[in-house]
């Protein structure tokens, strides 16, 4: 690297020998030389890194009027599920045009999304990558002689049609969302949001979907919908107070007679019930709503934050794809009121359904939590593979001595708390949470809420569903999930 | 068929001028400019490949009849000025020229593209101005007394700059241009020459206090123009080249440094003052979070580079026309997606290899005024590559300056050739002091030679 050294070398040399001192600033100039090299370098390493690195994720935008260019030239590939069934490809009318069509109608409407008017789903995610063409060059020189179009890139997801079928049967003309997946893994298994609509009618229908604003079906409730998270959001407070007590909540014991009063303020059971007396893990599998304003009342605010922050609420979820943030307020200066209401799961807390389902999945995988993928793997035309999505930690939500006190507790819940009529299952076991969120000053209406987890020895798919206005998570949600189960066990 | 071909010059563009780069740095392997000529020739067989390839790819695009007549009258143009500088000036340095008129080409190509008749005006431009500065190699490498017309040059300087402040109009924020008759010039660009003339007689034979304080007062007054017509990519143009050839001049790490720190403090306080300054910066840190307004210009940079990828889109392929102002200052971004990021890639280091050239050249001056004018020209050059190219990637805040030789601009290109000019008139008169005192050609080589040791 000696770039101006022999110049200098020489200079010097001249110098001395013939005596002489003008001024002679090589050095310097080597130096601003150096600097200037140095910063072309780094600029340089940045373009390949944007190249390289960034380019996807900033050029996959709306604003980037390029995607109609390309969509000229290639056919737009395929979306498939995880056993290659295609969920959206490209076919050709008589007229020699194009035209986007979705085999599966409605049920992969929301999660594999249209192209058509704007993008949505894993066709905006990949919008790109299914306009690129990276097929065998001698096939792409071949099409081009002959004036064909080449086919883009194809899109391999994580989707389970069958689990995705059985959720869209369950749930029927219901609204609310159905959301699973690996808790290994991360990989998304089914993604189902009611009301729906058919992707193949977002031209002709576009009006008409937007119009309707009572059920927007567009909107991707499992991703975007904010819900309060009833009784489900015990888990969080259950897990702060084996965290306040190191783990041994064995001594904990509760009189419950339907209701709770402290420091003026009152909590009831659901459906006013008395569950009498209980210990810790039967508090949470009946859960009663008294024992848990009890527990919230002793739990320390400032650590209850913590723990809620450390579930991510409040902040950013580390998805690749558009959602709603969690929100729970709960701080020093948070009133008793507050205190036991966010304790139970009503006051202003809400969650989208990833975000619960996430949750349900660090407790289930040891407390580690991966990060949620759709997207697998993207193969060219000719089915070679041009790149694959690896399973990525996220990182840890809890430690593993509290996942494991609340997988407990949460398979409690399905041999005899409020999801026993789910305990019957061929091969696999279920565990997980019901909630009854109540949304209105009516509180006869409530989401029903189940989020949990399955597998034969050991956790391996986690489950959340939500039924709006659906009543009793135990008898409304809870079947539904088991159908999504059985699809996936058996 | 038609894309068949396009594909075929996409991949030609690629490889020609990255065969072409790599040659502009393997000249040094060879010692003297006898040896070297096979490069040389061979660069401007690459040149005509390049040029000719983009034409033939926009004419499968469109099937116009006209891209023959602008790709005769651009070739044998750009071919003409190769003649007439190597007829007139055989000593000049061919590697030097060989990358003018690769510039040149390469703008005219992209220019076509994007407008074919913008592009015509600027090779009239192009011709008119080199024509115009062959005269500068002979007037630099014989007259002597440049050095004598310091307060000349002071006043030319900060008179053209403050007729800008006072009489122009405001356009996109800026008061950038001058209107005379029906012709429109920027004097910011010219007057770079004139301050690196004017700073380099101040500071060549003395530099005790009260010269630095002179020198930093005309400069300080440059930029303060500048600033307030809002012309800040000029400014930190005027700026850097003034520390650079104070410190090369003063041989002072201080002064390097203390430019830093105002530098520093410059950027700190041009935020809290001015808003335009404050939208810049917004529009770096974010620009796809702000892309309905500050963010807009950026993100549509972005957007060509990112979907033109490594190997571009193709020369007529691709969508320039949706990123604004991209025939002057966004004009990198339209090259990178449709010749390819790798191509721009080449550019850049094409670029590079001009100004290691002219530091070399200014390093062989023993006289000590030709030496500074030699590095403030290199370093506003280099600079003005940096910025330009900087902003559009988005690894620097947008300044709006031209990328020299590429962009459309008269004022820009007329000013560029200038300085090649002067930059040649000193290769030539430096080539006549060394053959004098040392008549053995192994000096020349060997000073030659070690420019490109890096590499």
């Amino acid at each position: 690297m000696k770039l101006f050294g022999s110049v200098i070398k020489k200079r010097e040399k001249i110098k001395r020998r013939e005596g002489r001192h003008h001024i002679d600033s090589n050095r310097q100039i080597a130096v601003i030389t150096y600097l200037f090299l140095f910063l072309f370098i780094a600029m340089l390493v940045y373009l390949g890194y944007f190249t390289q690195v960034k380019n996807k994720s900033v050029i996959n935008n709306t604003y980037n009027k390029r995607q109609a260019l390309l969509e000229s030239r290639l056919i737009r590939g395929d979306i498939l599920s995880r056993d290659g069934e295609v969920l959206a490809t490209t076919m050709s009318d008589n007229d020699g045009g194009y035209y986007r069509s979705y085999p599966y109608r409605n049920t992969f409407a929301h999660i594999v999304g249209y192209s058509t008017h704007g993008v949505l789903g894993v066709e905006s995610m990949e919008n790109f990558t299914l306009l690129s063409c990276d097929g065998n060059i001698v096939t792409r020189v071949r099409n081009d002689l002959k004036g064909m179009k080449n086919h883009g890139d194809n899109v391999y997801t994580t989707l389970n049609t069958r689990m995705q079928e059985a959720a869209y049967d369950a749930m029927d003309d219901r609204k609310g969302a159905v959301i699973a997946m690996n808790v290994k893994t991360g990989e998304l298994l089914c993604v189902l949001s009611k009301p729906d609509f058919d992707p193949n009618e977002v031209m002709a229908k576009w009006d008409v979907f937007n119009a309707d604003t009572e059920n927007s079906p567009l909107l991707n409730r499992a991703f975007l919908g904010s819900y309060p998270p009833g009784s489900t959001f015990k888990i969080v407070t259950a897990l702060e107070y084996l965290k306040e007590h190191n783990g041994n909540v064995s001594d904990y014991g509760f009189e419950c007679t339907g209701s709770f009063e402290y420091k003026g303020s009152v909590i009831s059971c659901y459906n006013e019930q008395v569950h009498g007396w209980l210990n810790f893990d039967d508090s949470f599998a009946n859960s009663c709503n008294s024992s848990f304003a009890n527990i919230s009342s002793q739990l320390s605010k400032r650590r209850f934050a913590d723990t809620i922050d450390s579930l991510m609420f409040n902040s950013e979820l580390p998805l690749p794809f558009k959602y709603s943030e969690g929100y729970c307020d709960i701080g020093e200066d948070s009133s008793t009121d507050d205190l036991l209401q966010t304790g139970i799961g009503q006051g202003r807390t809400l969650i989208s359904p990833i975000h619960m389902l996430m949750i349900t999945s660090a407790i289930a995988n040891d407390g580690v939590l991966m990060r949620p993928y759709v997207v697998s793997s993207v193969v060219n035309s000719d089915g070679g593979t041009i790149s694959t999505v690896k399973a990525r930690e996220y990182g840890r939500l809890m430690d593993s001595r509290y996942s494991e006190s609340l997988k407990k507790m949460m398979r409690q819940v399905v041999v005899n708390g409020t999801a026993r009529r789910i305990f019957d299952t061929k091969g696999y076991e279920i565990s997980g949470k019901t909630g009854s969120a109540e949304y209105s000053s009516n509180k006869s209406l409530s989401h029903a809420w189940f989020t949990g987890f399955a597998g034969a020895d050991e956790p391996e798919i986690a489950v959340t569903v939500i039924v709006e206005g659906g009543g009793s998570g135990g008898a409304v949600a809870a079947p539904v999930a088991k159908r999504v189960f059985d699809a996936y066990f058996n | 068929m038609g894309r068949i071909v396009i594909e075929i010059s996409r991949y030609m563009i690629i490889i020609c001028m990255a065969v072409y780069t790599i040659q502009c740095f393997a000249v040094f392997r060879f010692s003297n400019e006898y040896d070297r000529k096979g490069i040389y020739l061979r660069q401007n067989f690459f040149m005509v490949v390049i040029h000719f390839a983009g034409f033939i790819s926009l004419y499968a695009r469109d099937g116009d009849i006209r891209y023959f007549r602008a790709y005769l009258i651009q070739q044998l143009g750009v071919l003409a000025i190769l003649v007439a500088y190597k007829l007139i000036y055989p000593r000049a340095n061919a590697l030097v020229i060989n990358n003018m008129c690769m510039l040149i080409t390469i703008g005219l190509l992209i220019l076509t593209r994007i407008s074919y008749d913008r592009a015509m005006r600027q090779f009239y431009i192009v011709m008119g101005s080199v024509a115009v500065t062959l005269i500068v190699p002979y007037i630099i490498s014989h007259i002597r007394f440049f050095e004598k017309f310091k307060w000349v040059y002071v006043f030319v300087g900060i008179g053209s700059l403050a007729a800008v402040l006072l009489f122009s109009t405001v356009i996109n924020g800026s008061k950038l241009n001058i209107h005379i008759a029906s012709y429109t010039f920027q004097p910011s660009e010219y007057v770079k020459i004139i301050f690196v003339f004017a700073i380099a007689s101040i500071l060549a034979r003395k530099h005790g206090m009260r010269e630095i304080l002179i020198s930093a007062a005309v400069a300080a007054v440059h930029v303060i123009l500048l600033v307030a017509s809002r012309d800040l990519g000029s400014a930190i143009i005027f700026f850097v080249v003034y520390f650079a050839m104070l410190y090369a001049a003063t041989k002072n790490i201080l002064y390097y440094l203390m430019g830093f720190a105002a530098g520093a403090a410059g950027a700190y306080v041009g935020y809290r003052m001015f808003s335009h300054v404050r939208v810049r910066v917004t529009a770096f840190l974010d620009p796809i979070g702000n892309i309905t307004d500050a963010g807009y210009q950026i993100s549509q940079s972005l957007f060509a580079i990112g979907t033109g990828g490594w190997l571009g889109m193709g020369i007529g392929q691709g969508a320039p026309s949706t990123i604004p102002v991209v025939s002057a200052d966004f004009i990198f971004a339209a090259i990178c997606e449709e010749l390819g990021v790798v191509f721009g890639m080449c550019l850049v280091l094409l670029c590079l290899s001009c100004f290691v050239m002219f530091m070399n050249i200014a390093m062989k001056f023993e006289d000590p005024f030709f030496k500074l004018v030699a590095l403030g020209l290199a370093v506003a050059y280099i600079f003005q590559v940096f910025l330009t190219i900087g902003g559009v990637i988005k690894f620097i805040p947008l300044t709006g300056v031209t990328l020299p030789f590429v962009s459309y601009g008269g004022t820009s290109v007329a000013v560029t050739c200038c300085v090649f000019a002067v930059i040649q008139g000193l290769y030539i008169s430096k080539g006549k002091d060394n053959a004098r005192p040392h008549p053995k050609p192994g000096d020349f080589k060997t000073e030659n030679l070690n420019i490109m040791e890096l590499e």
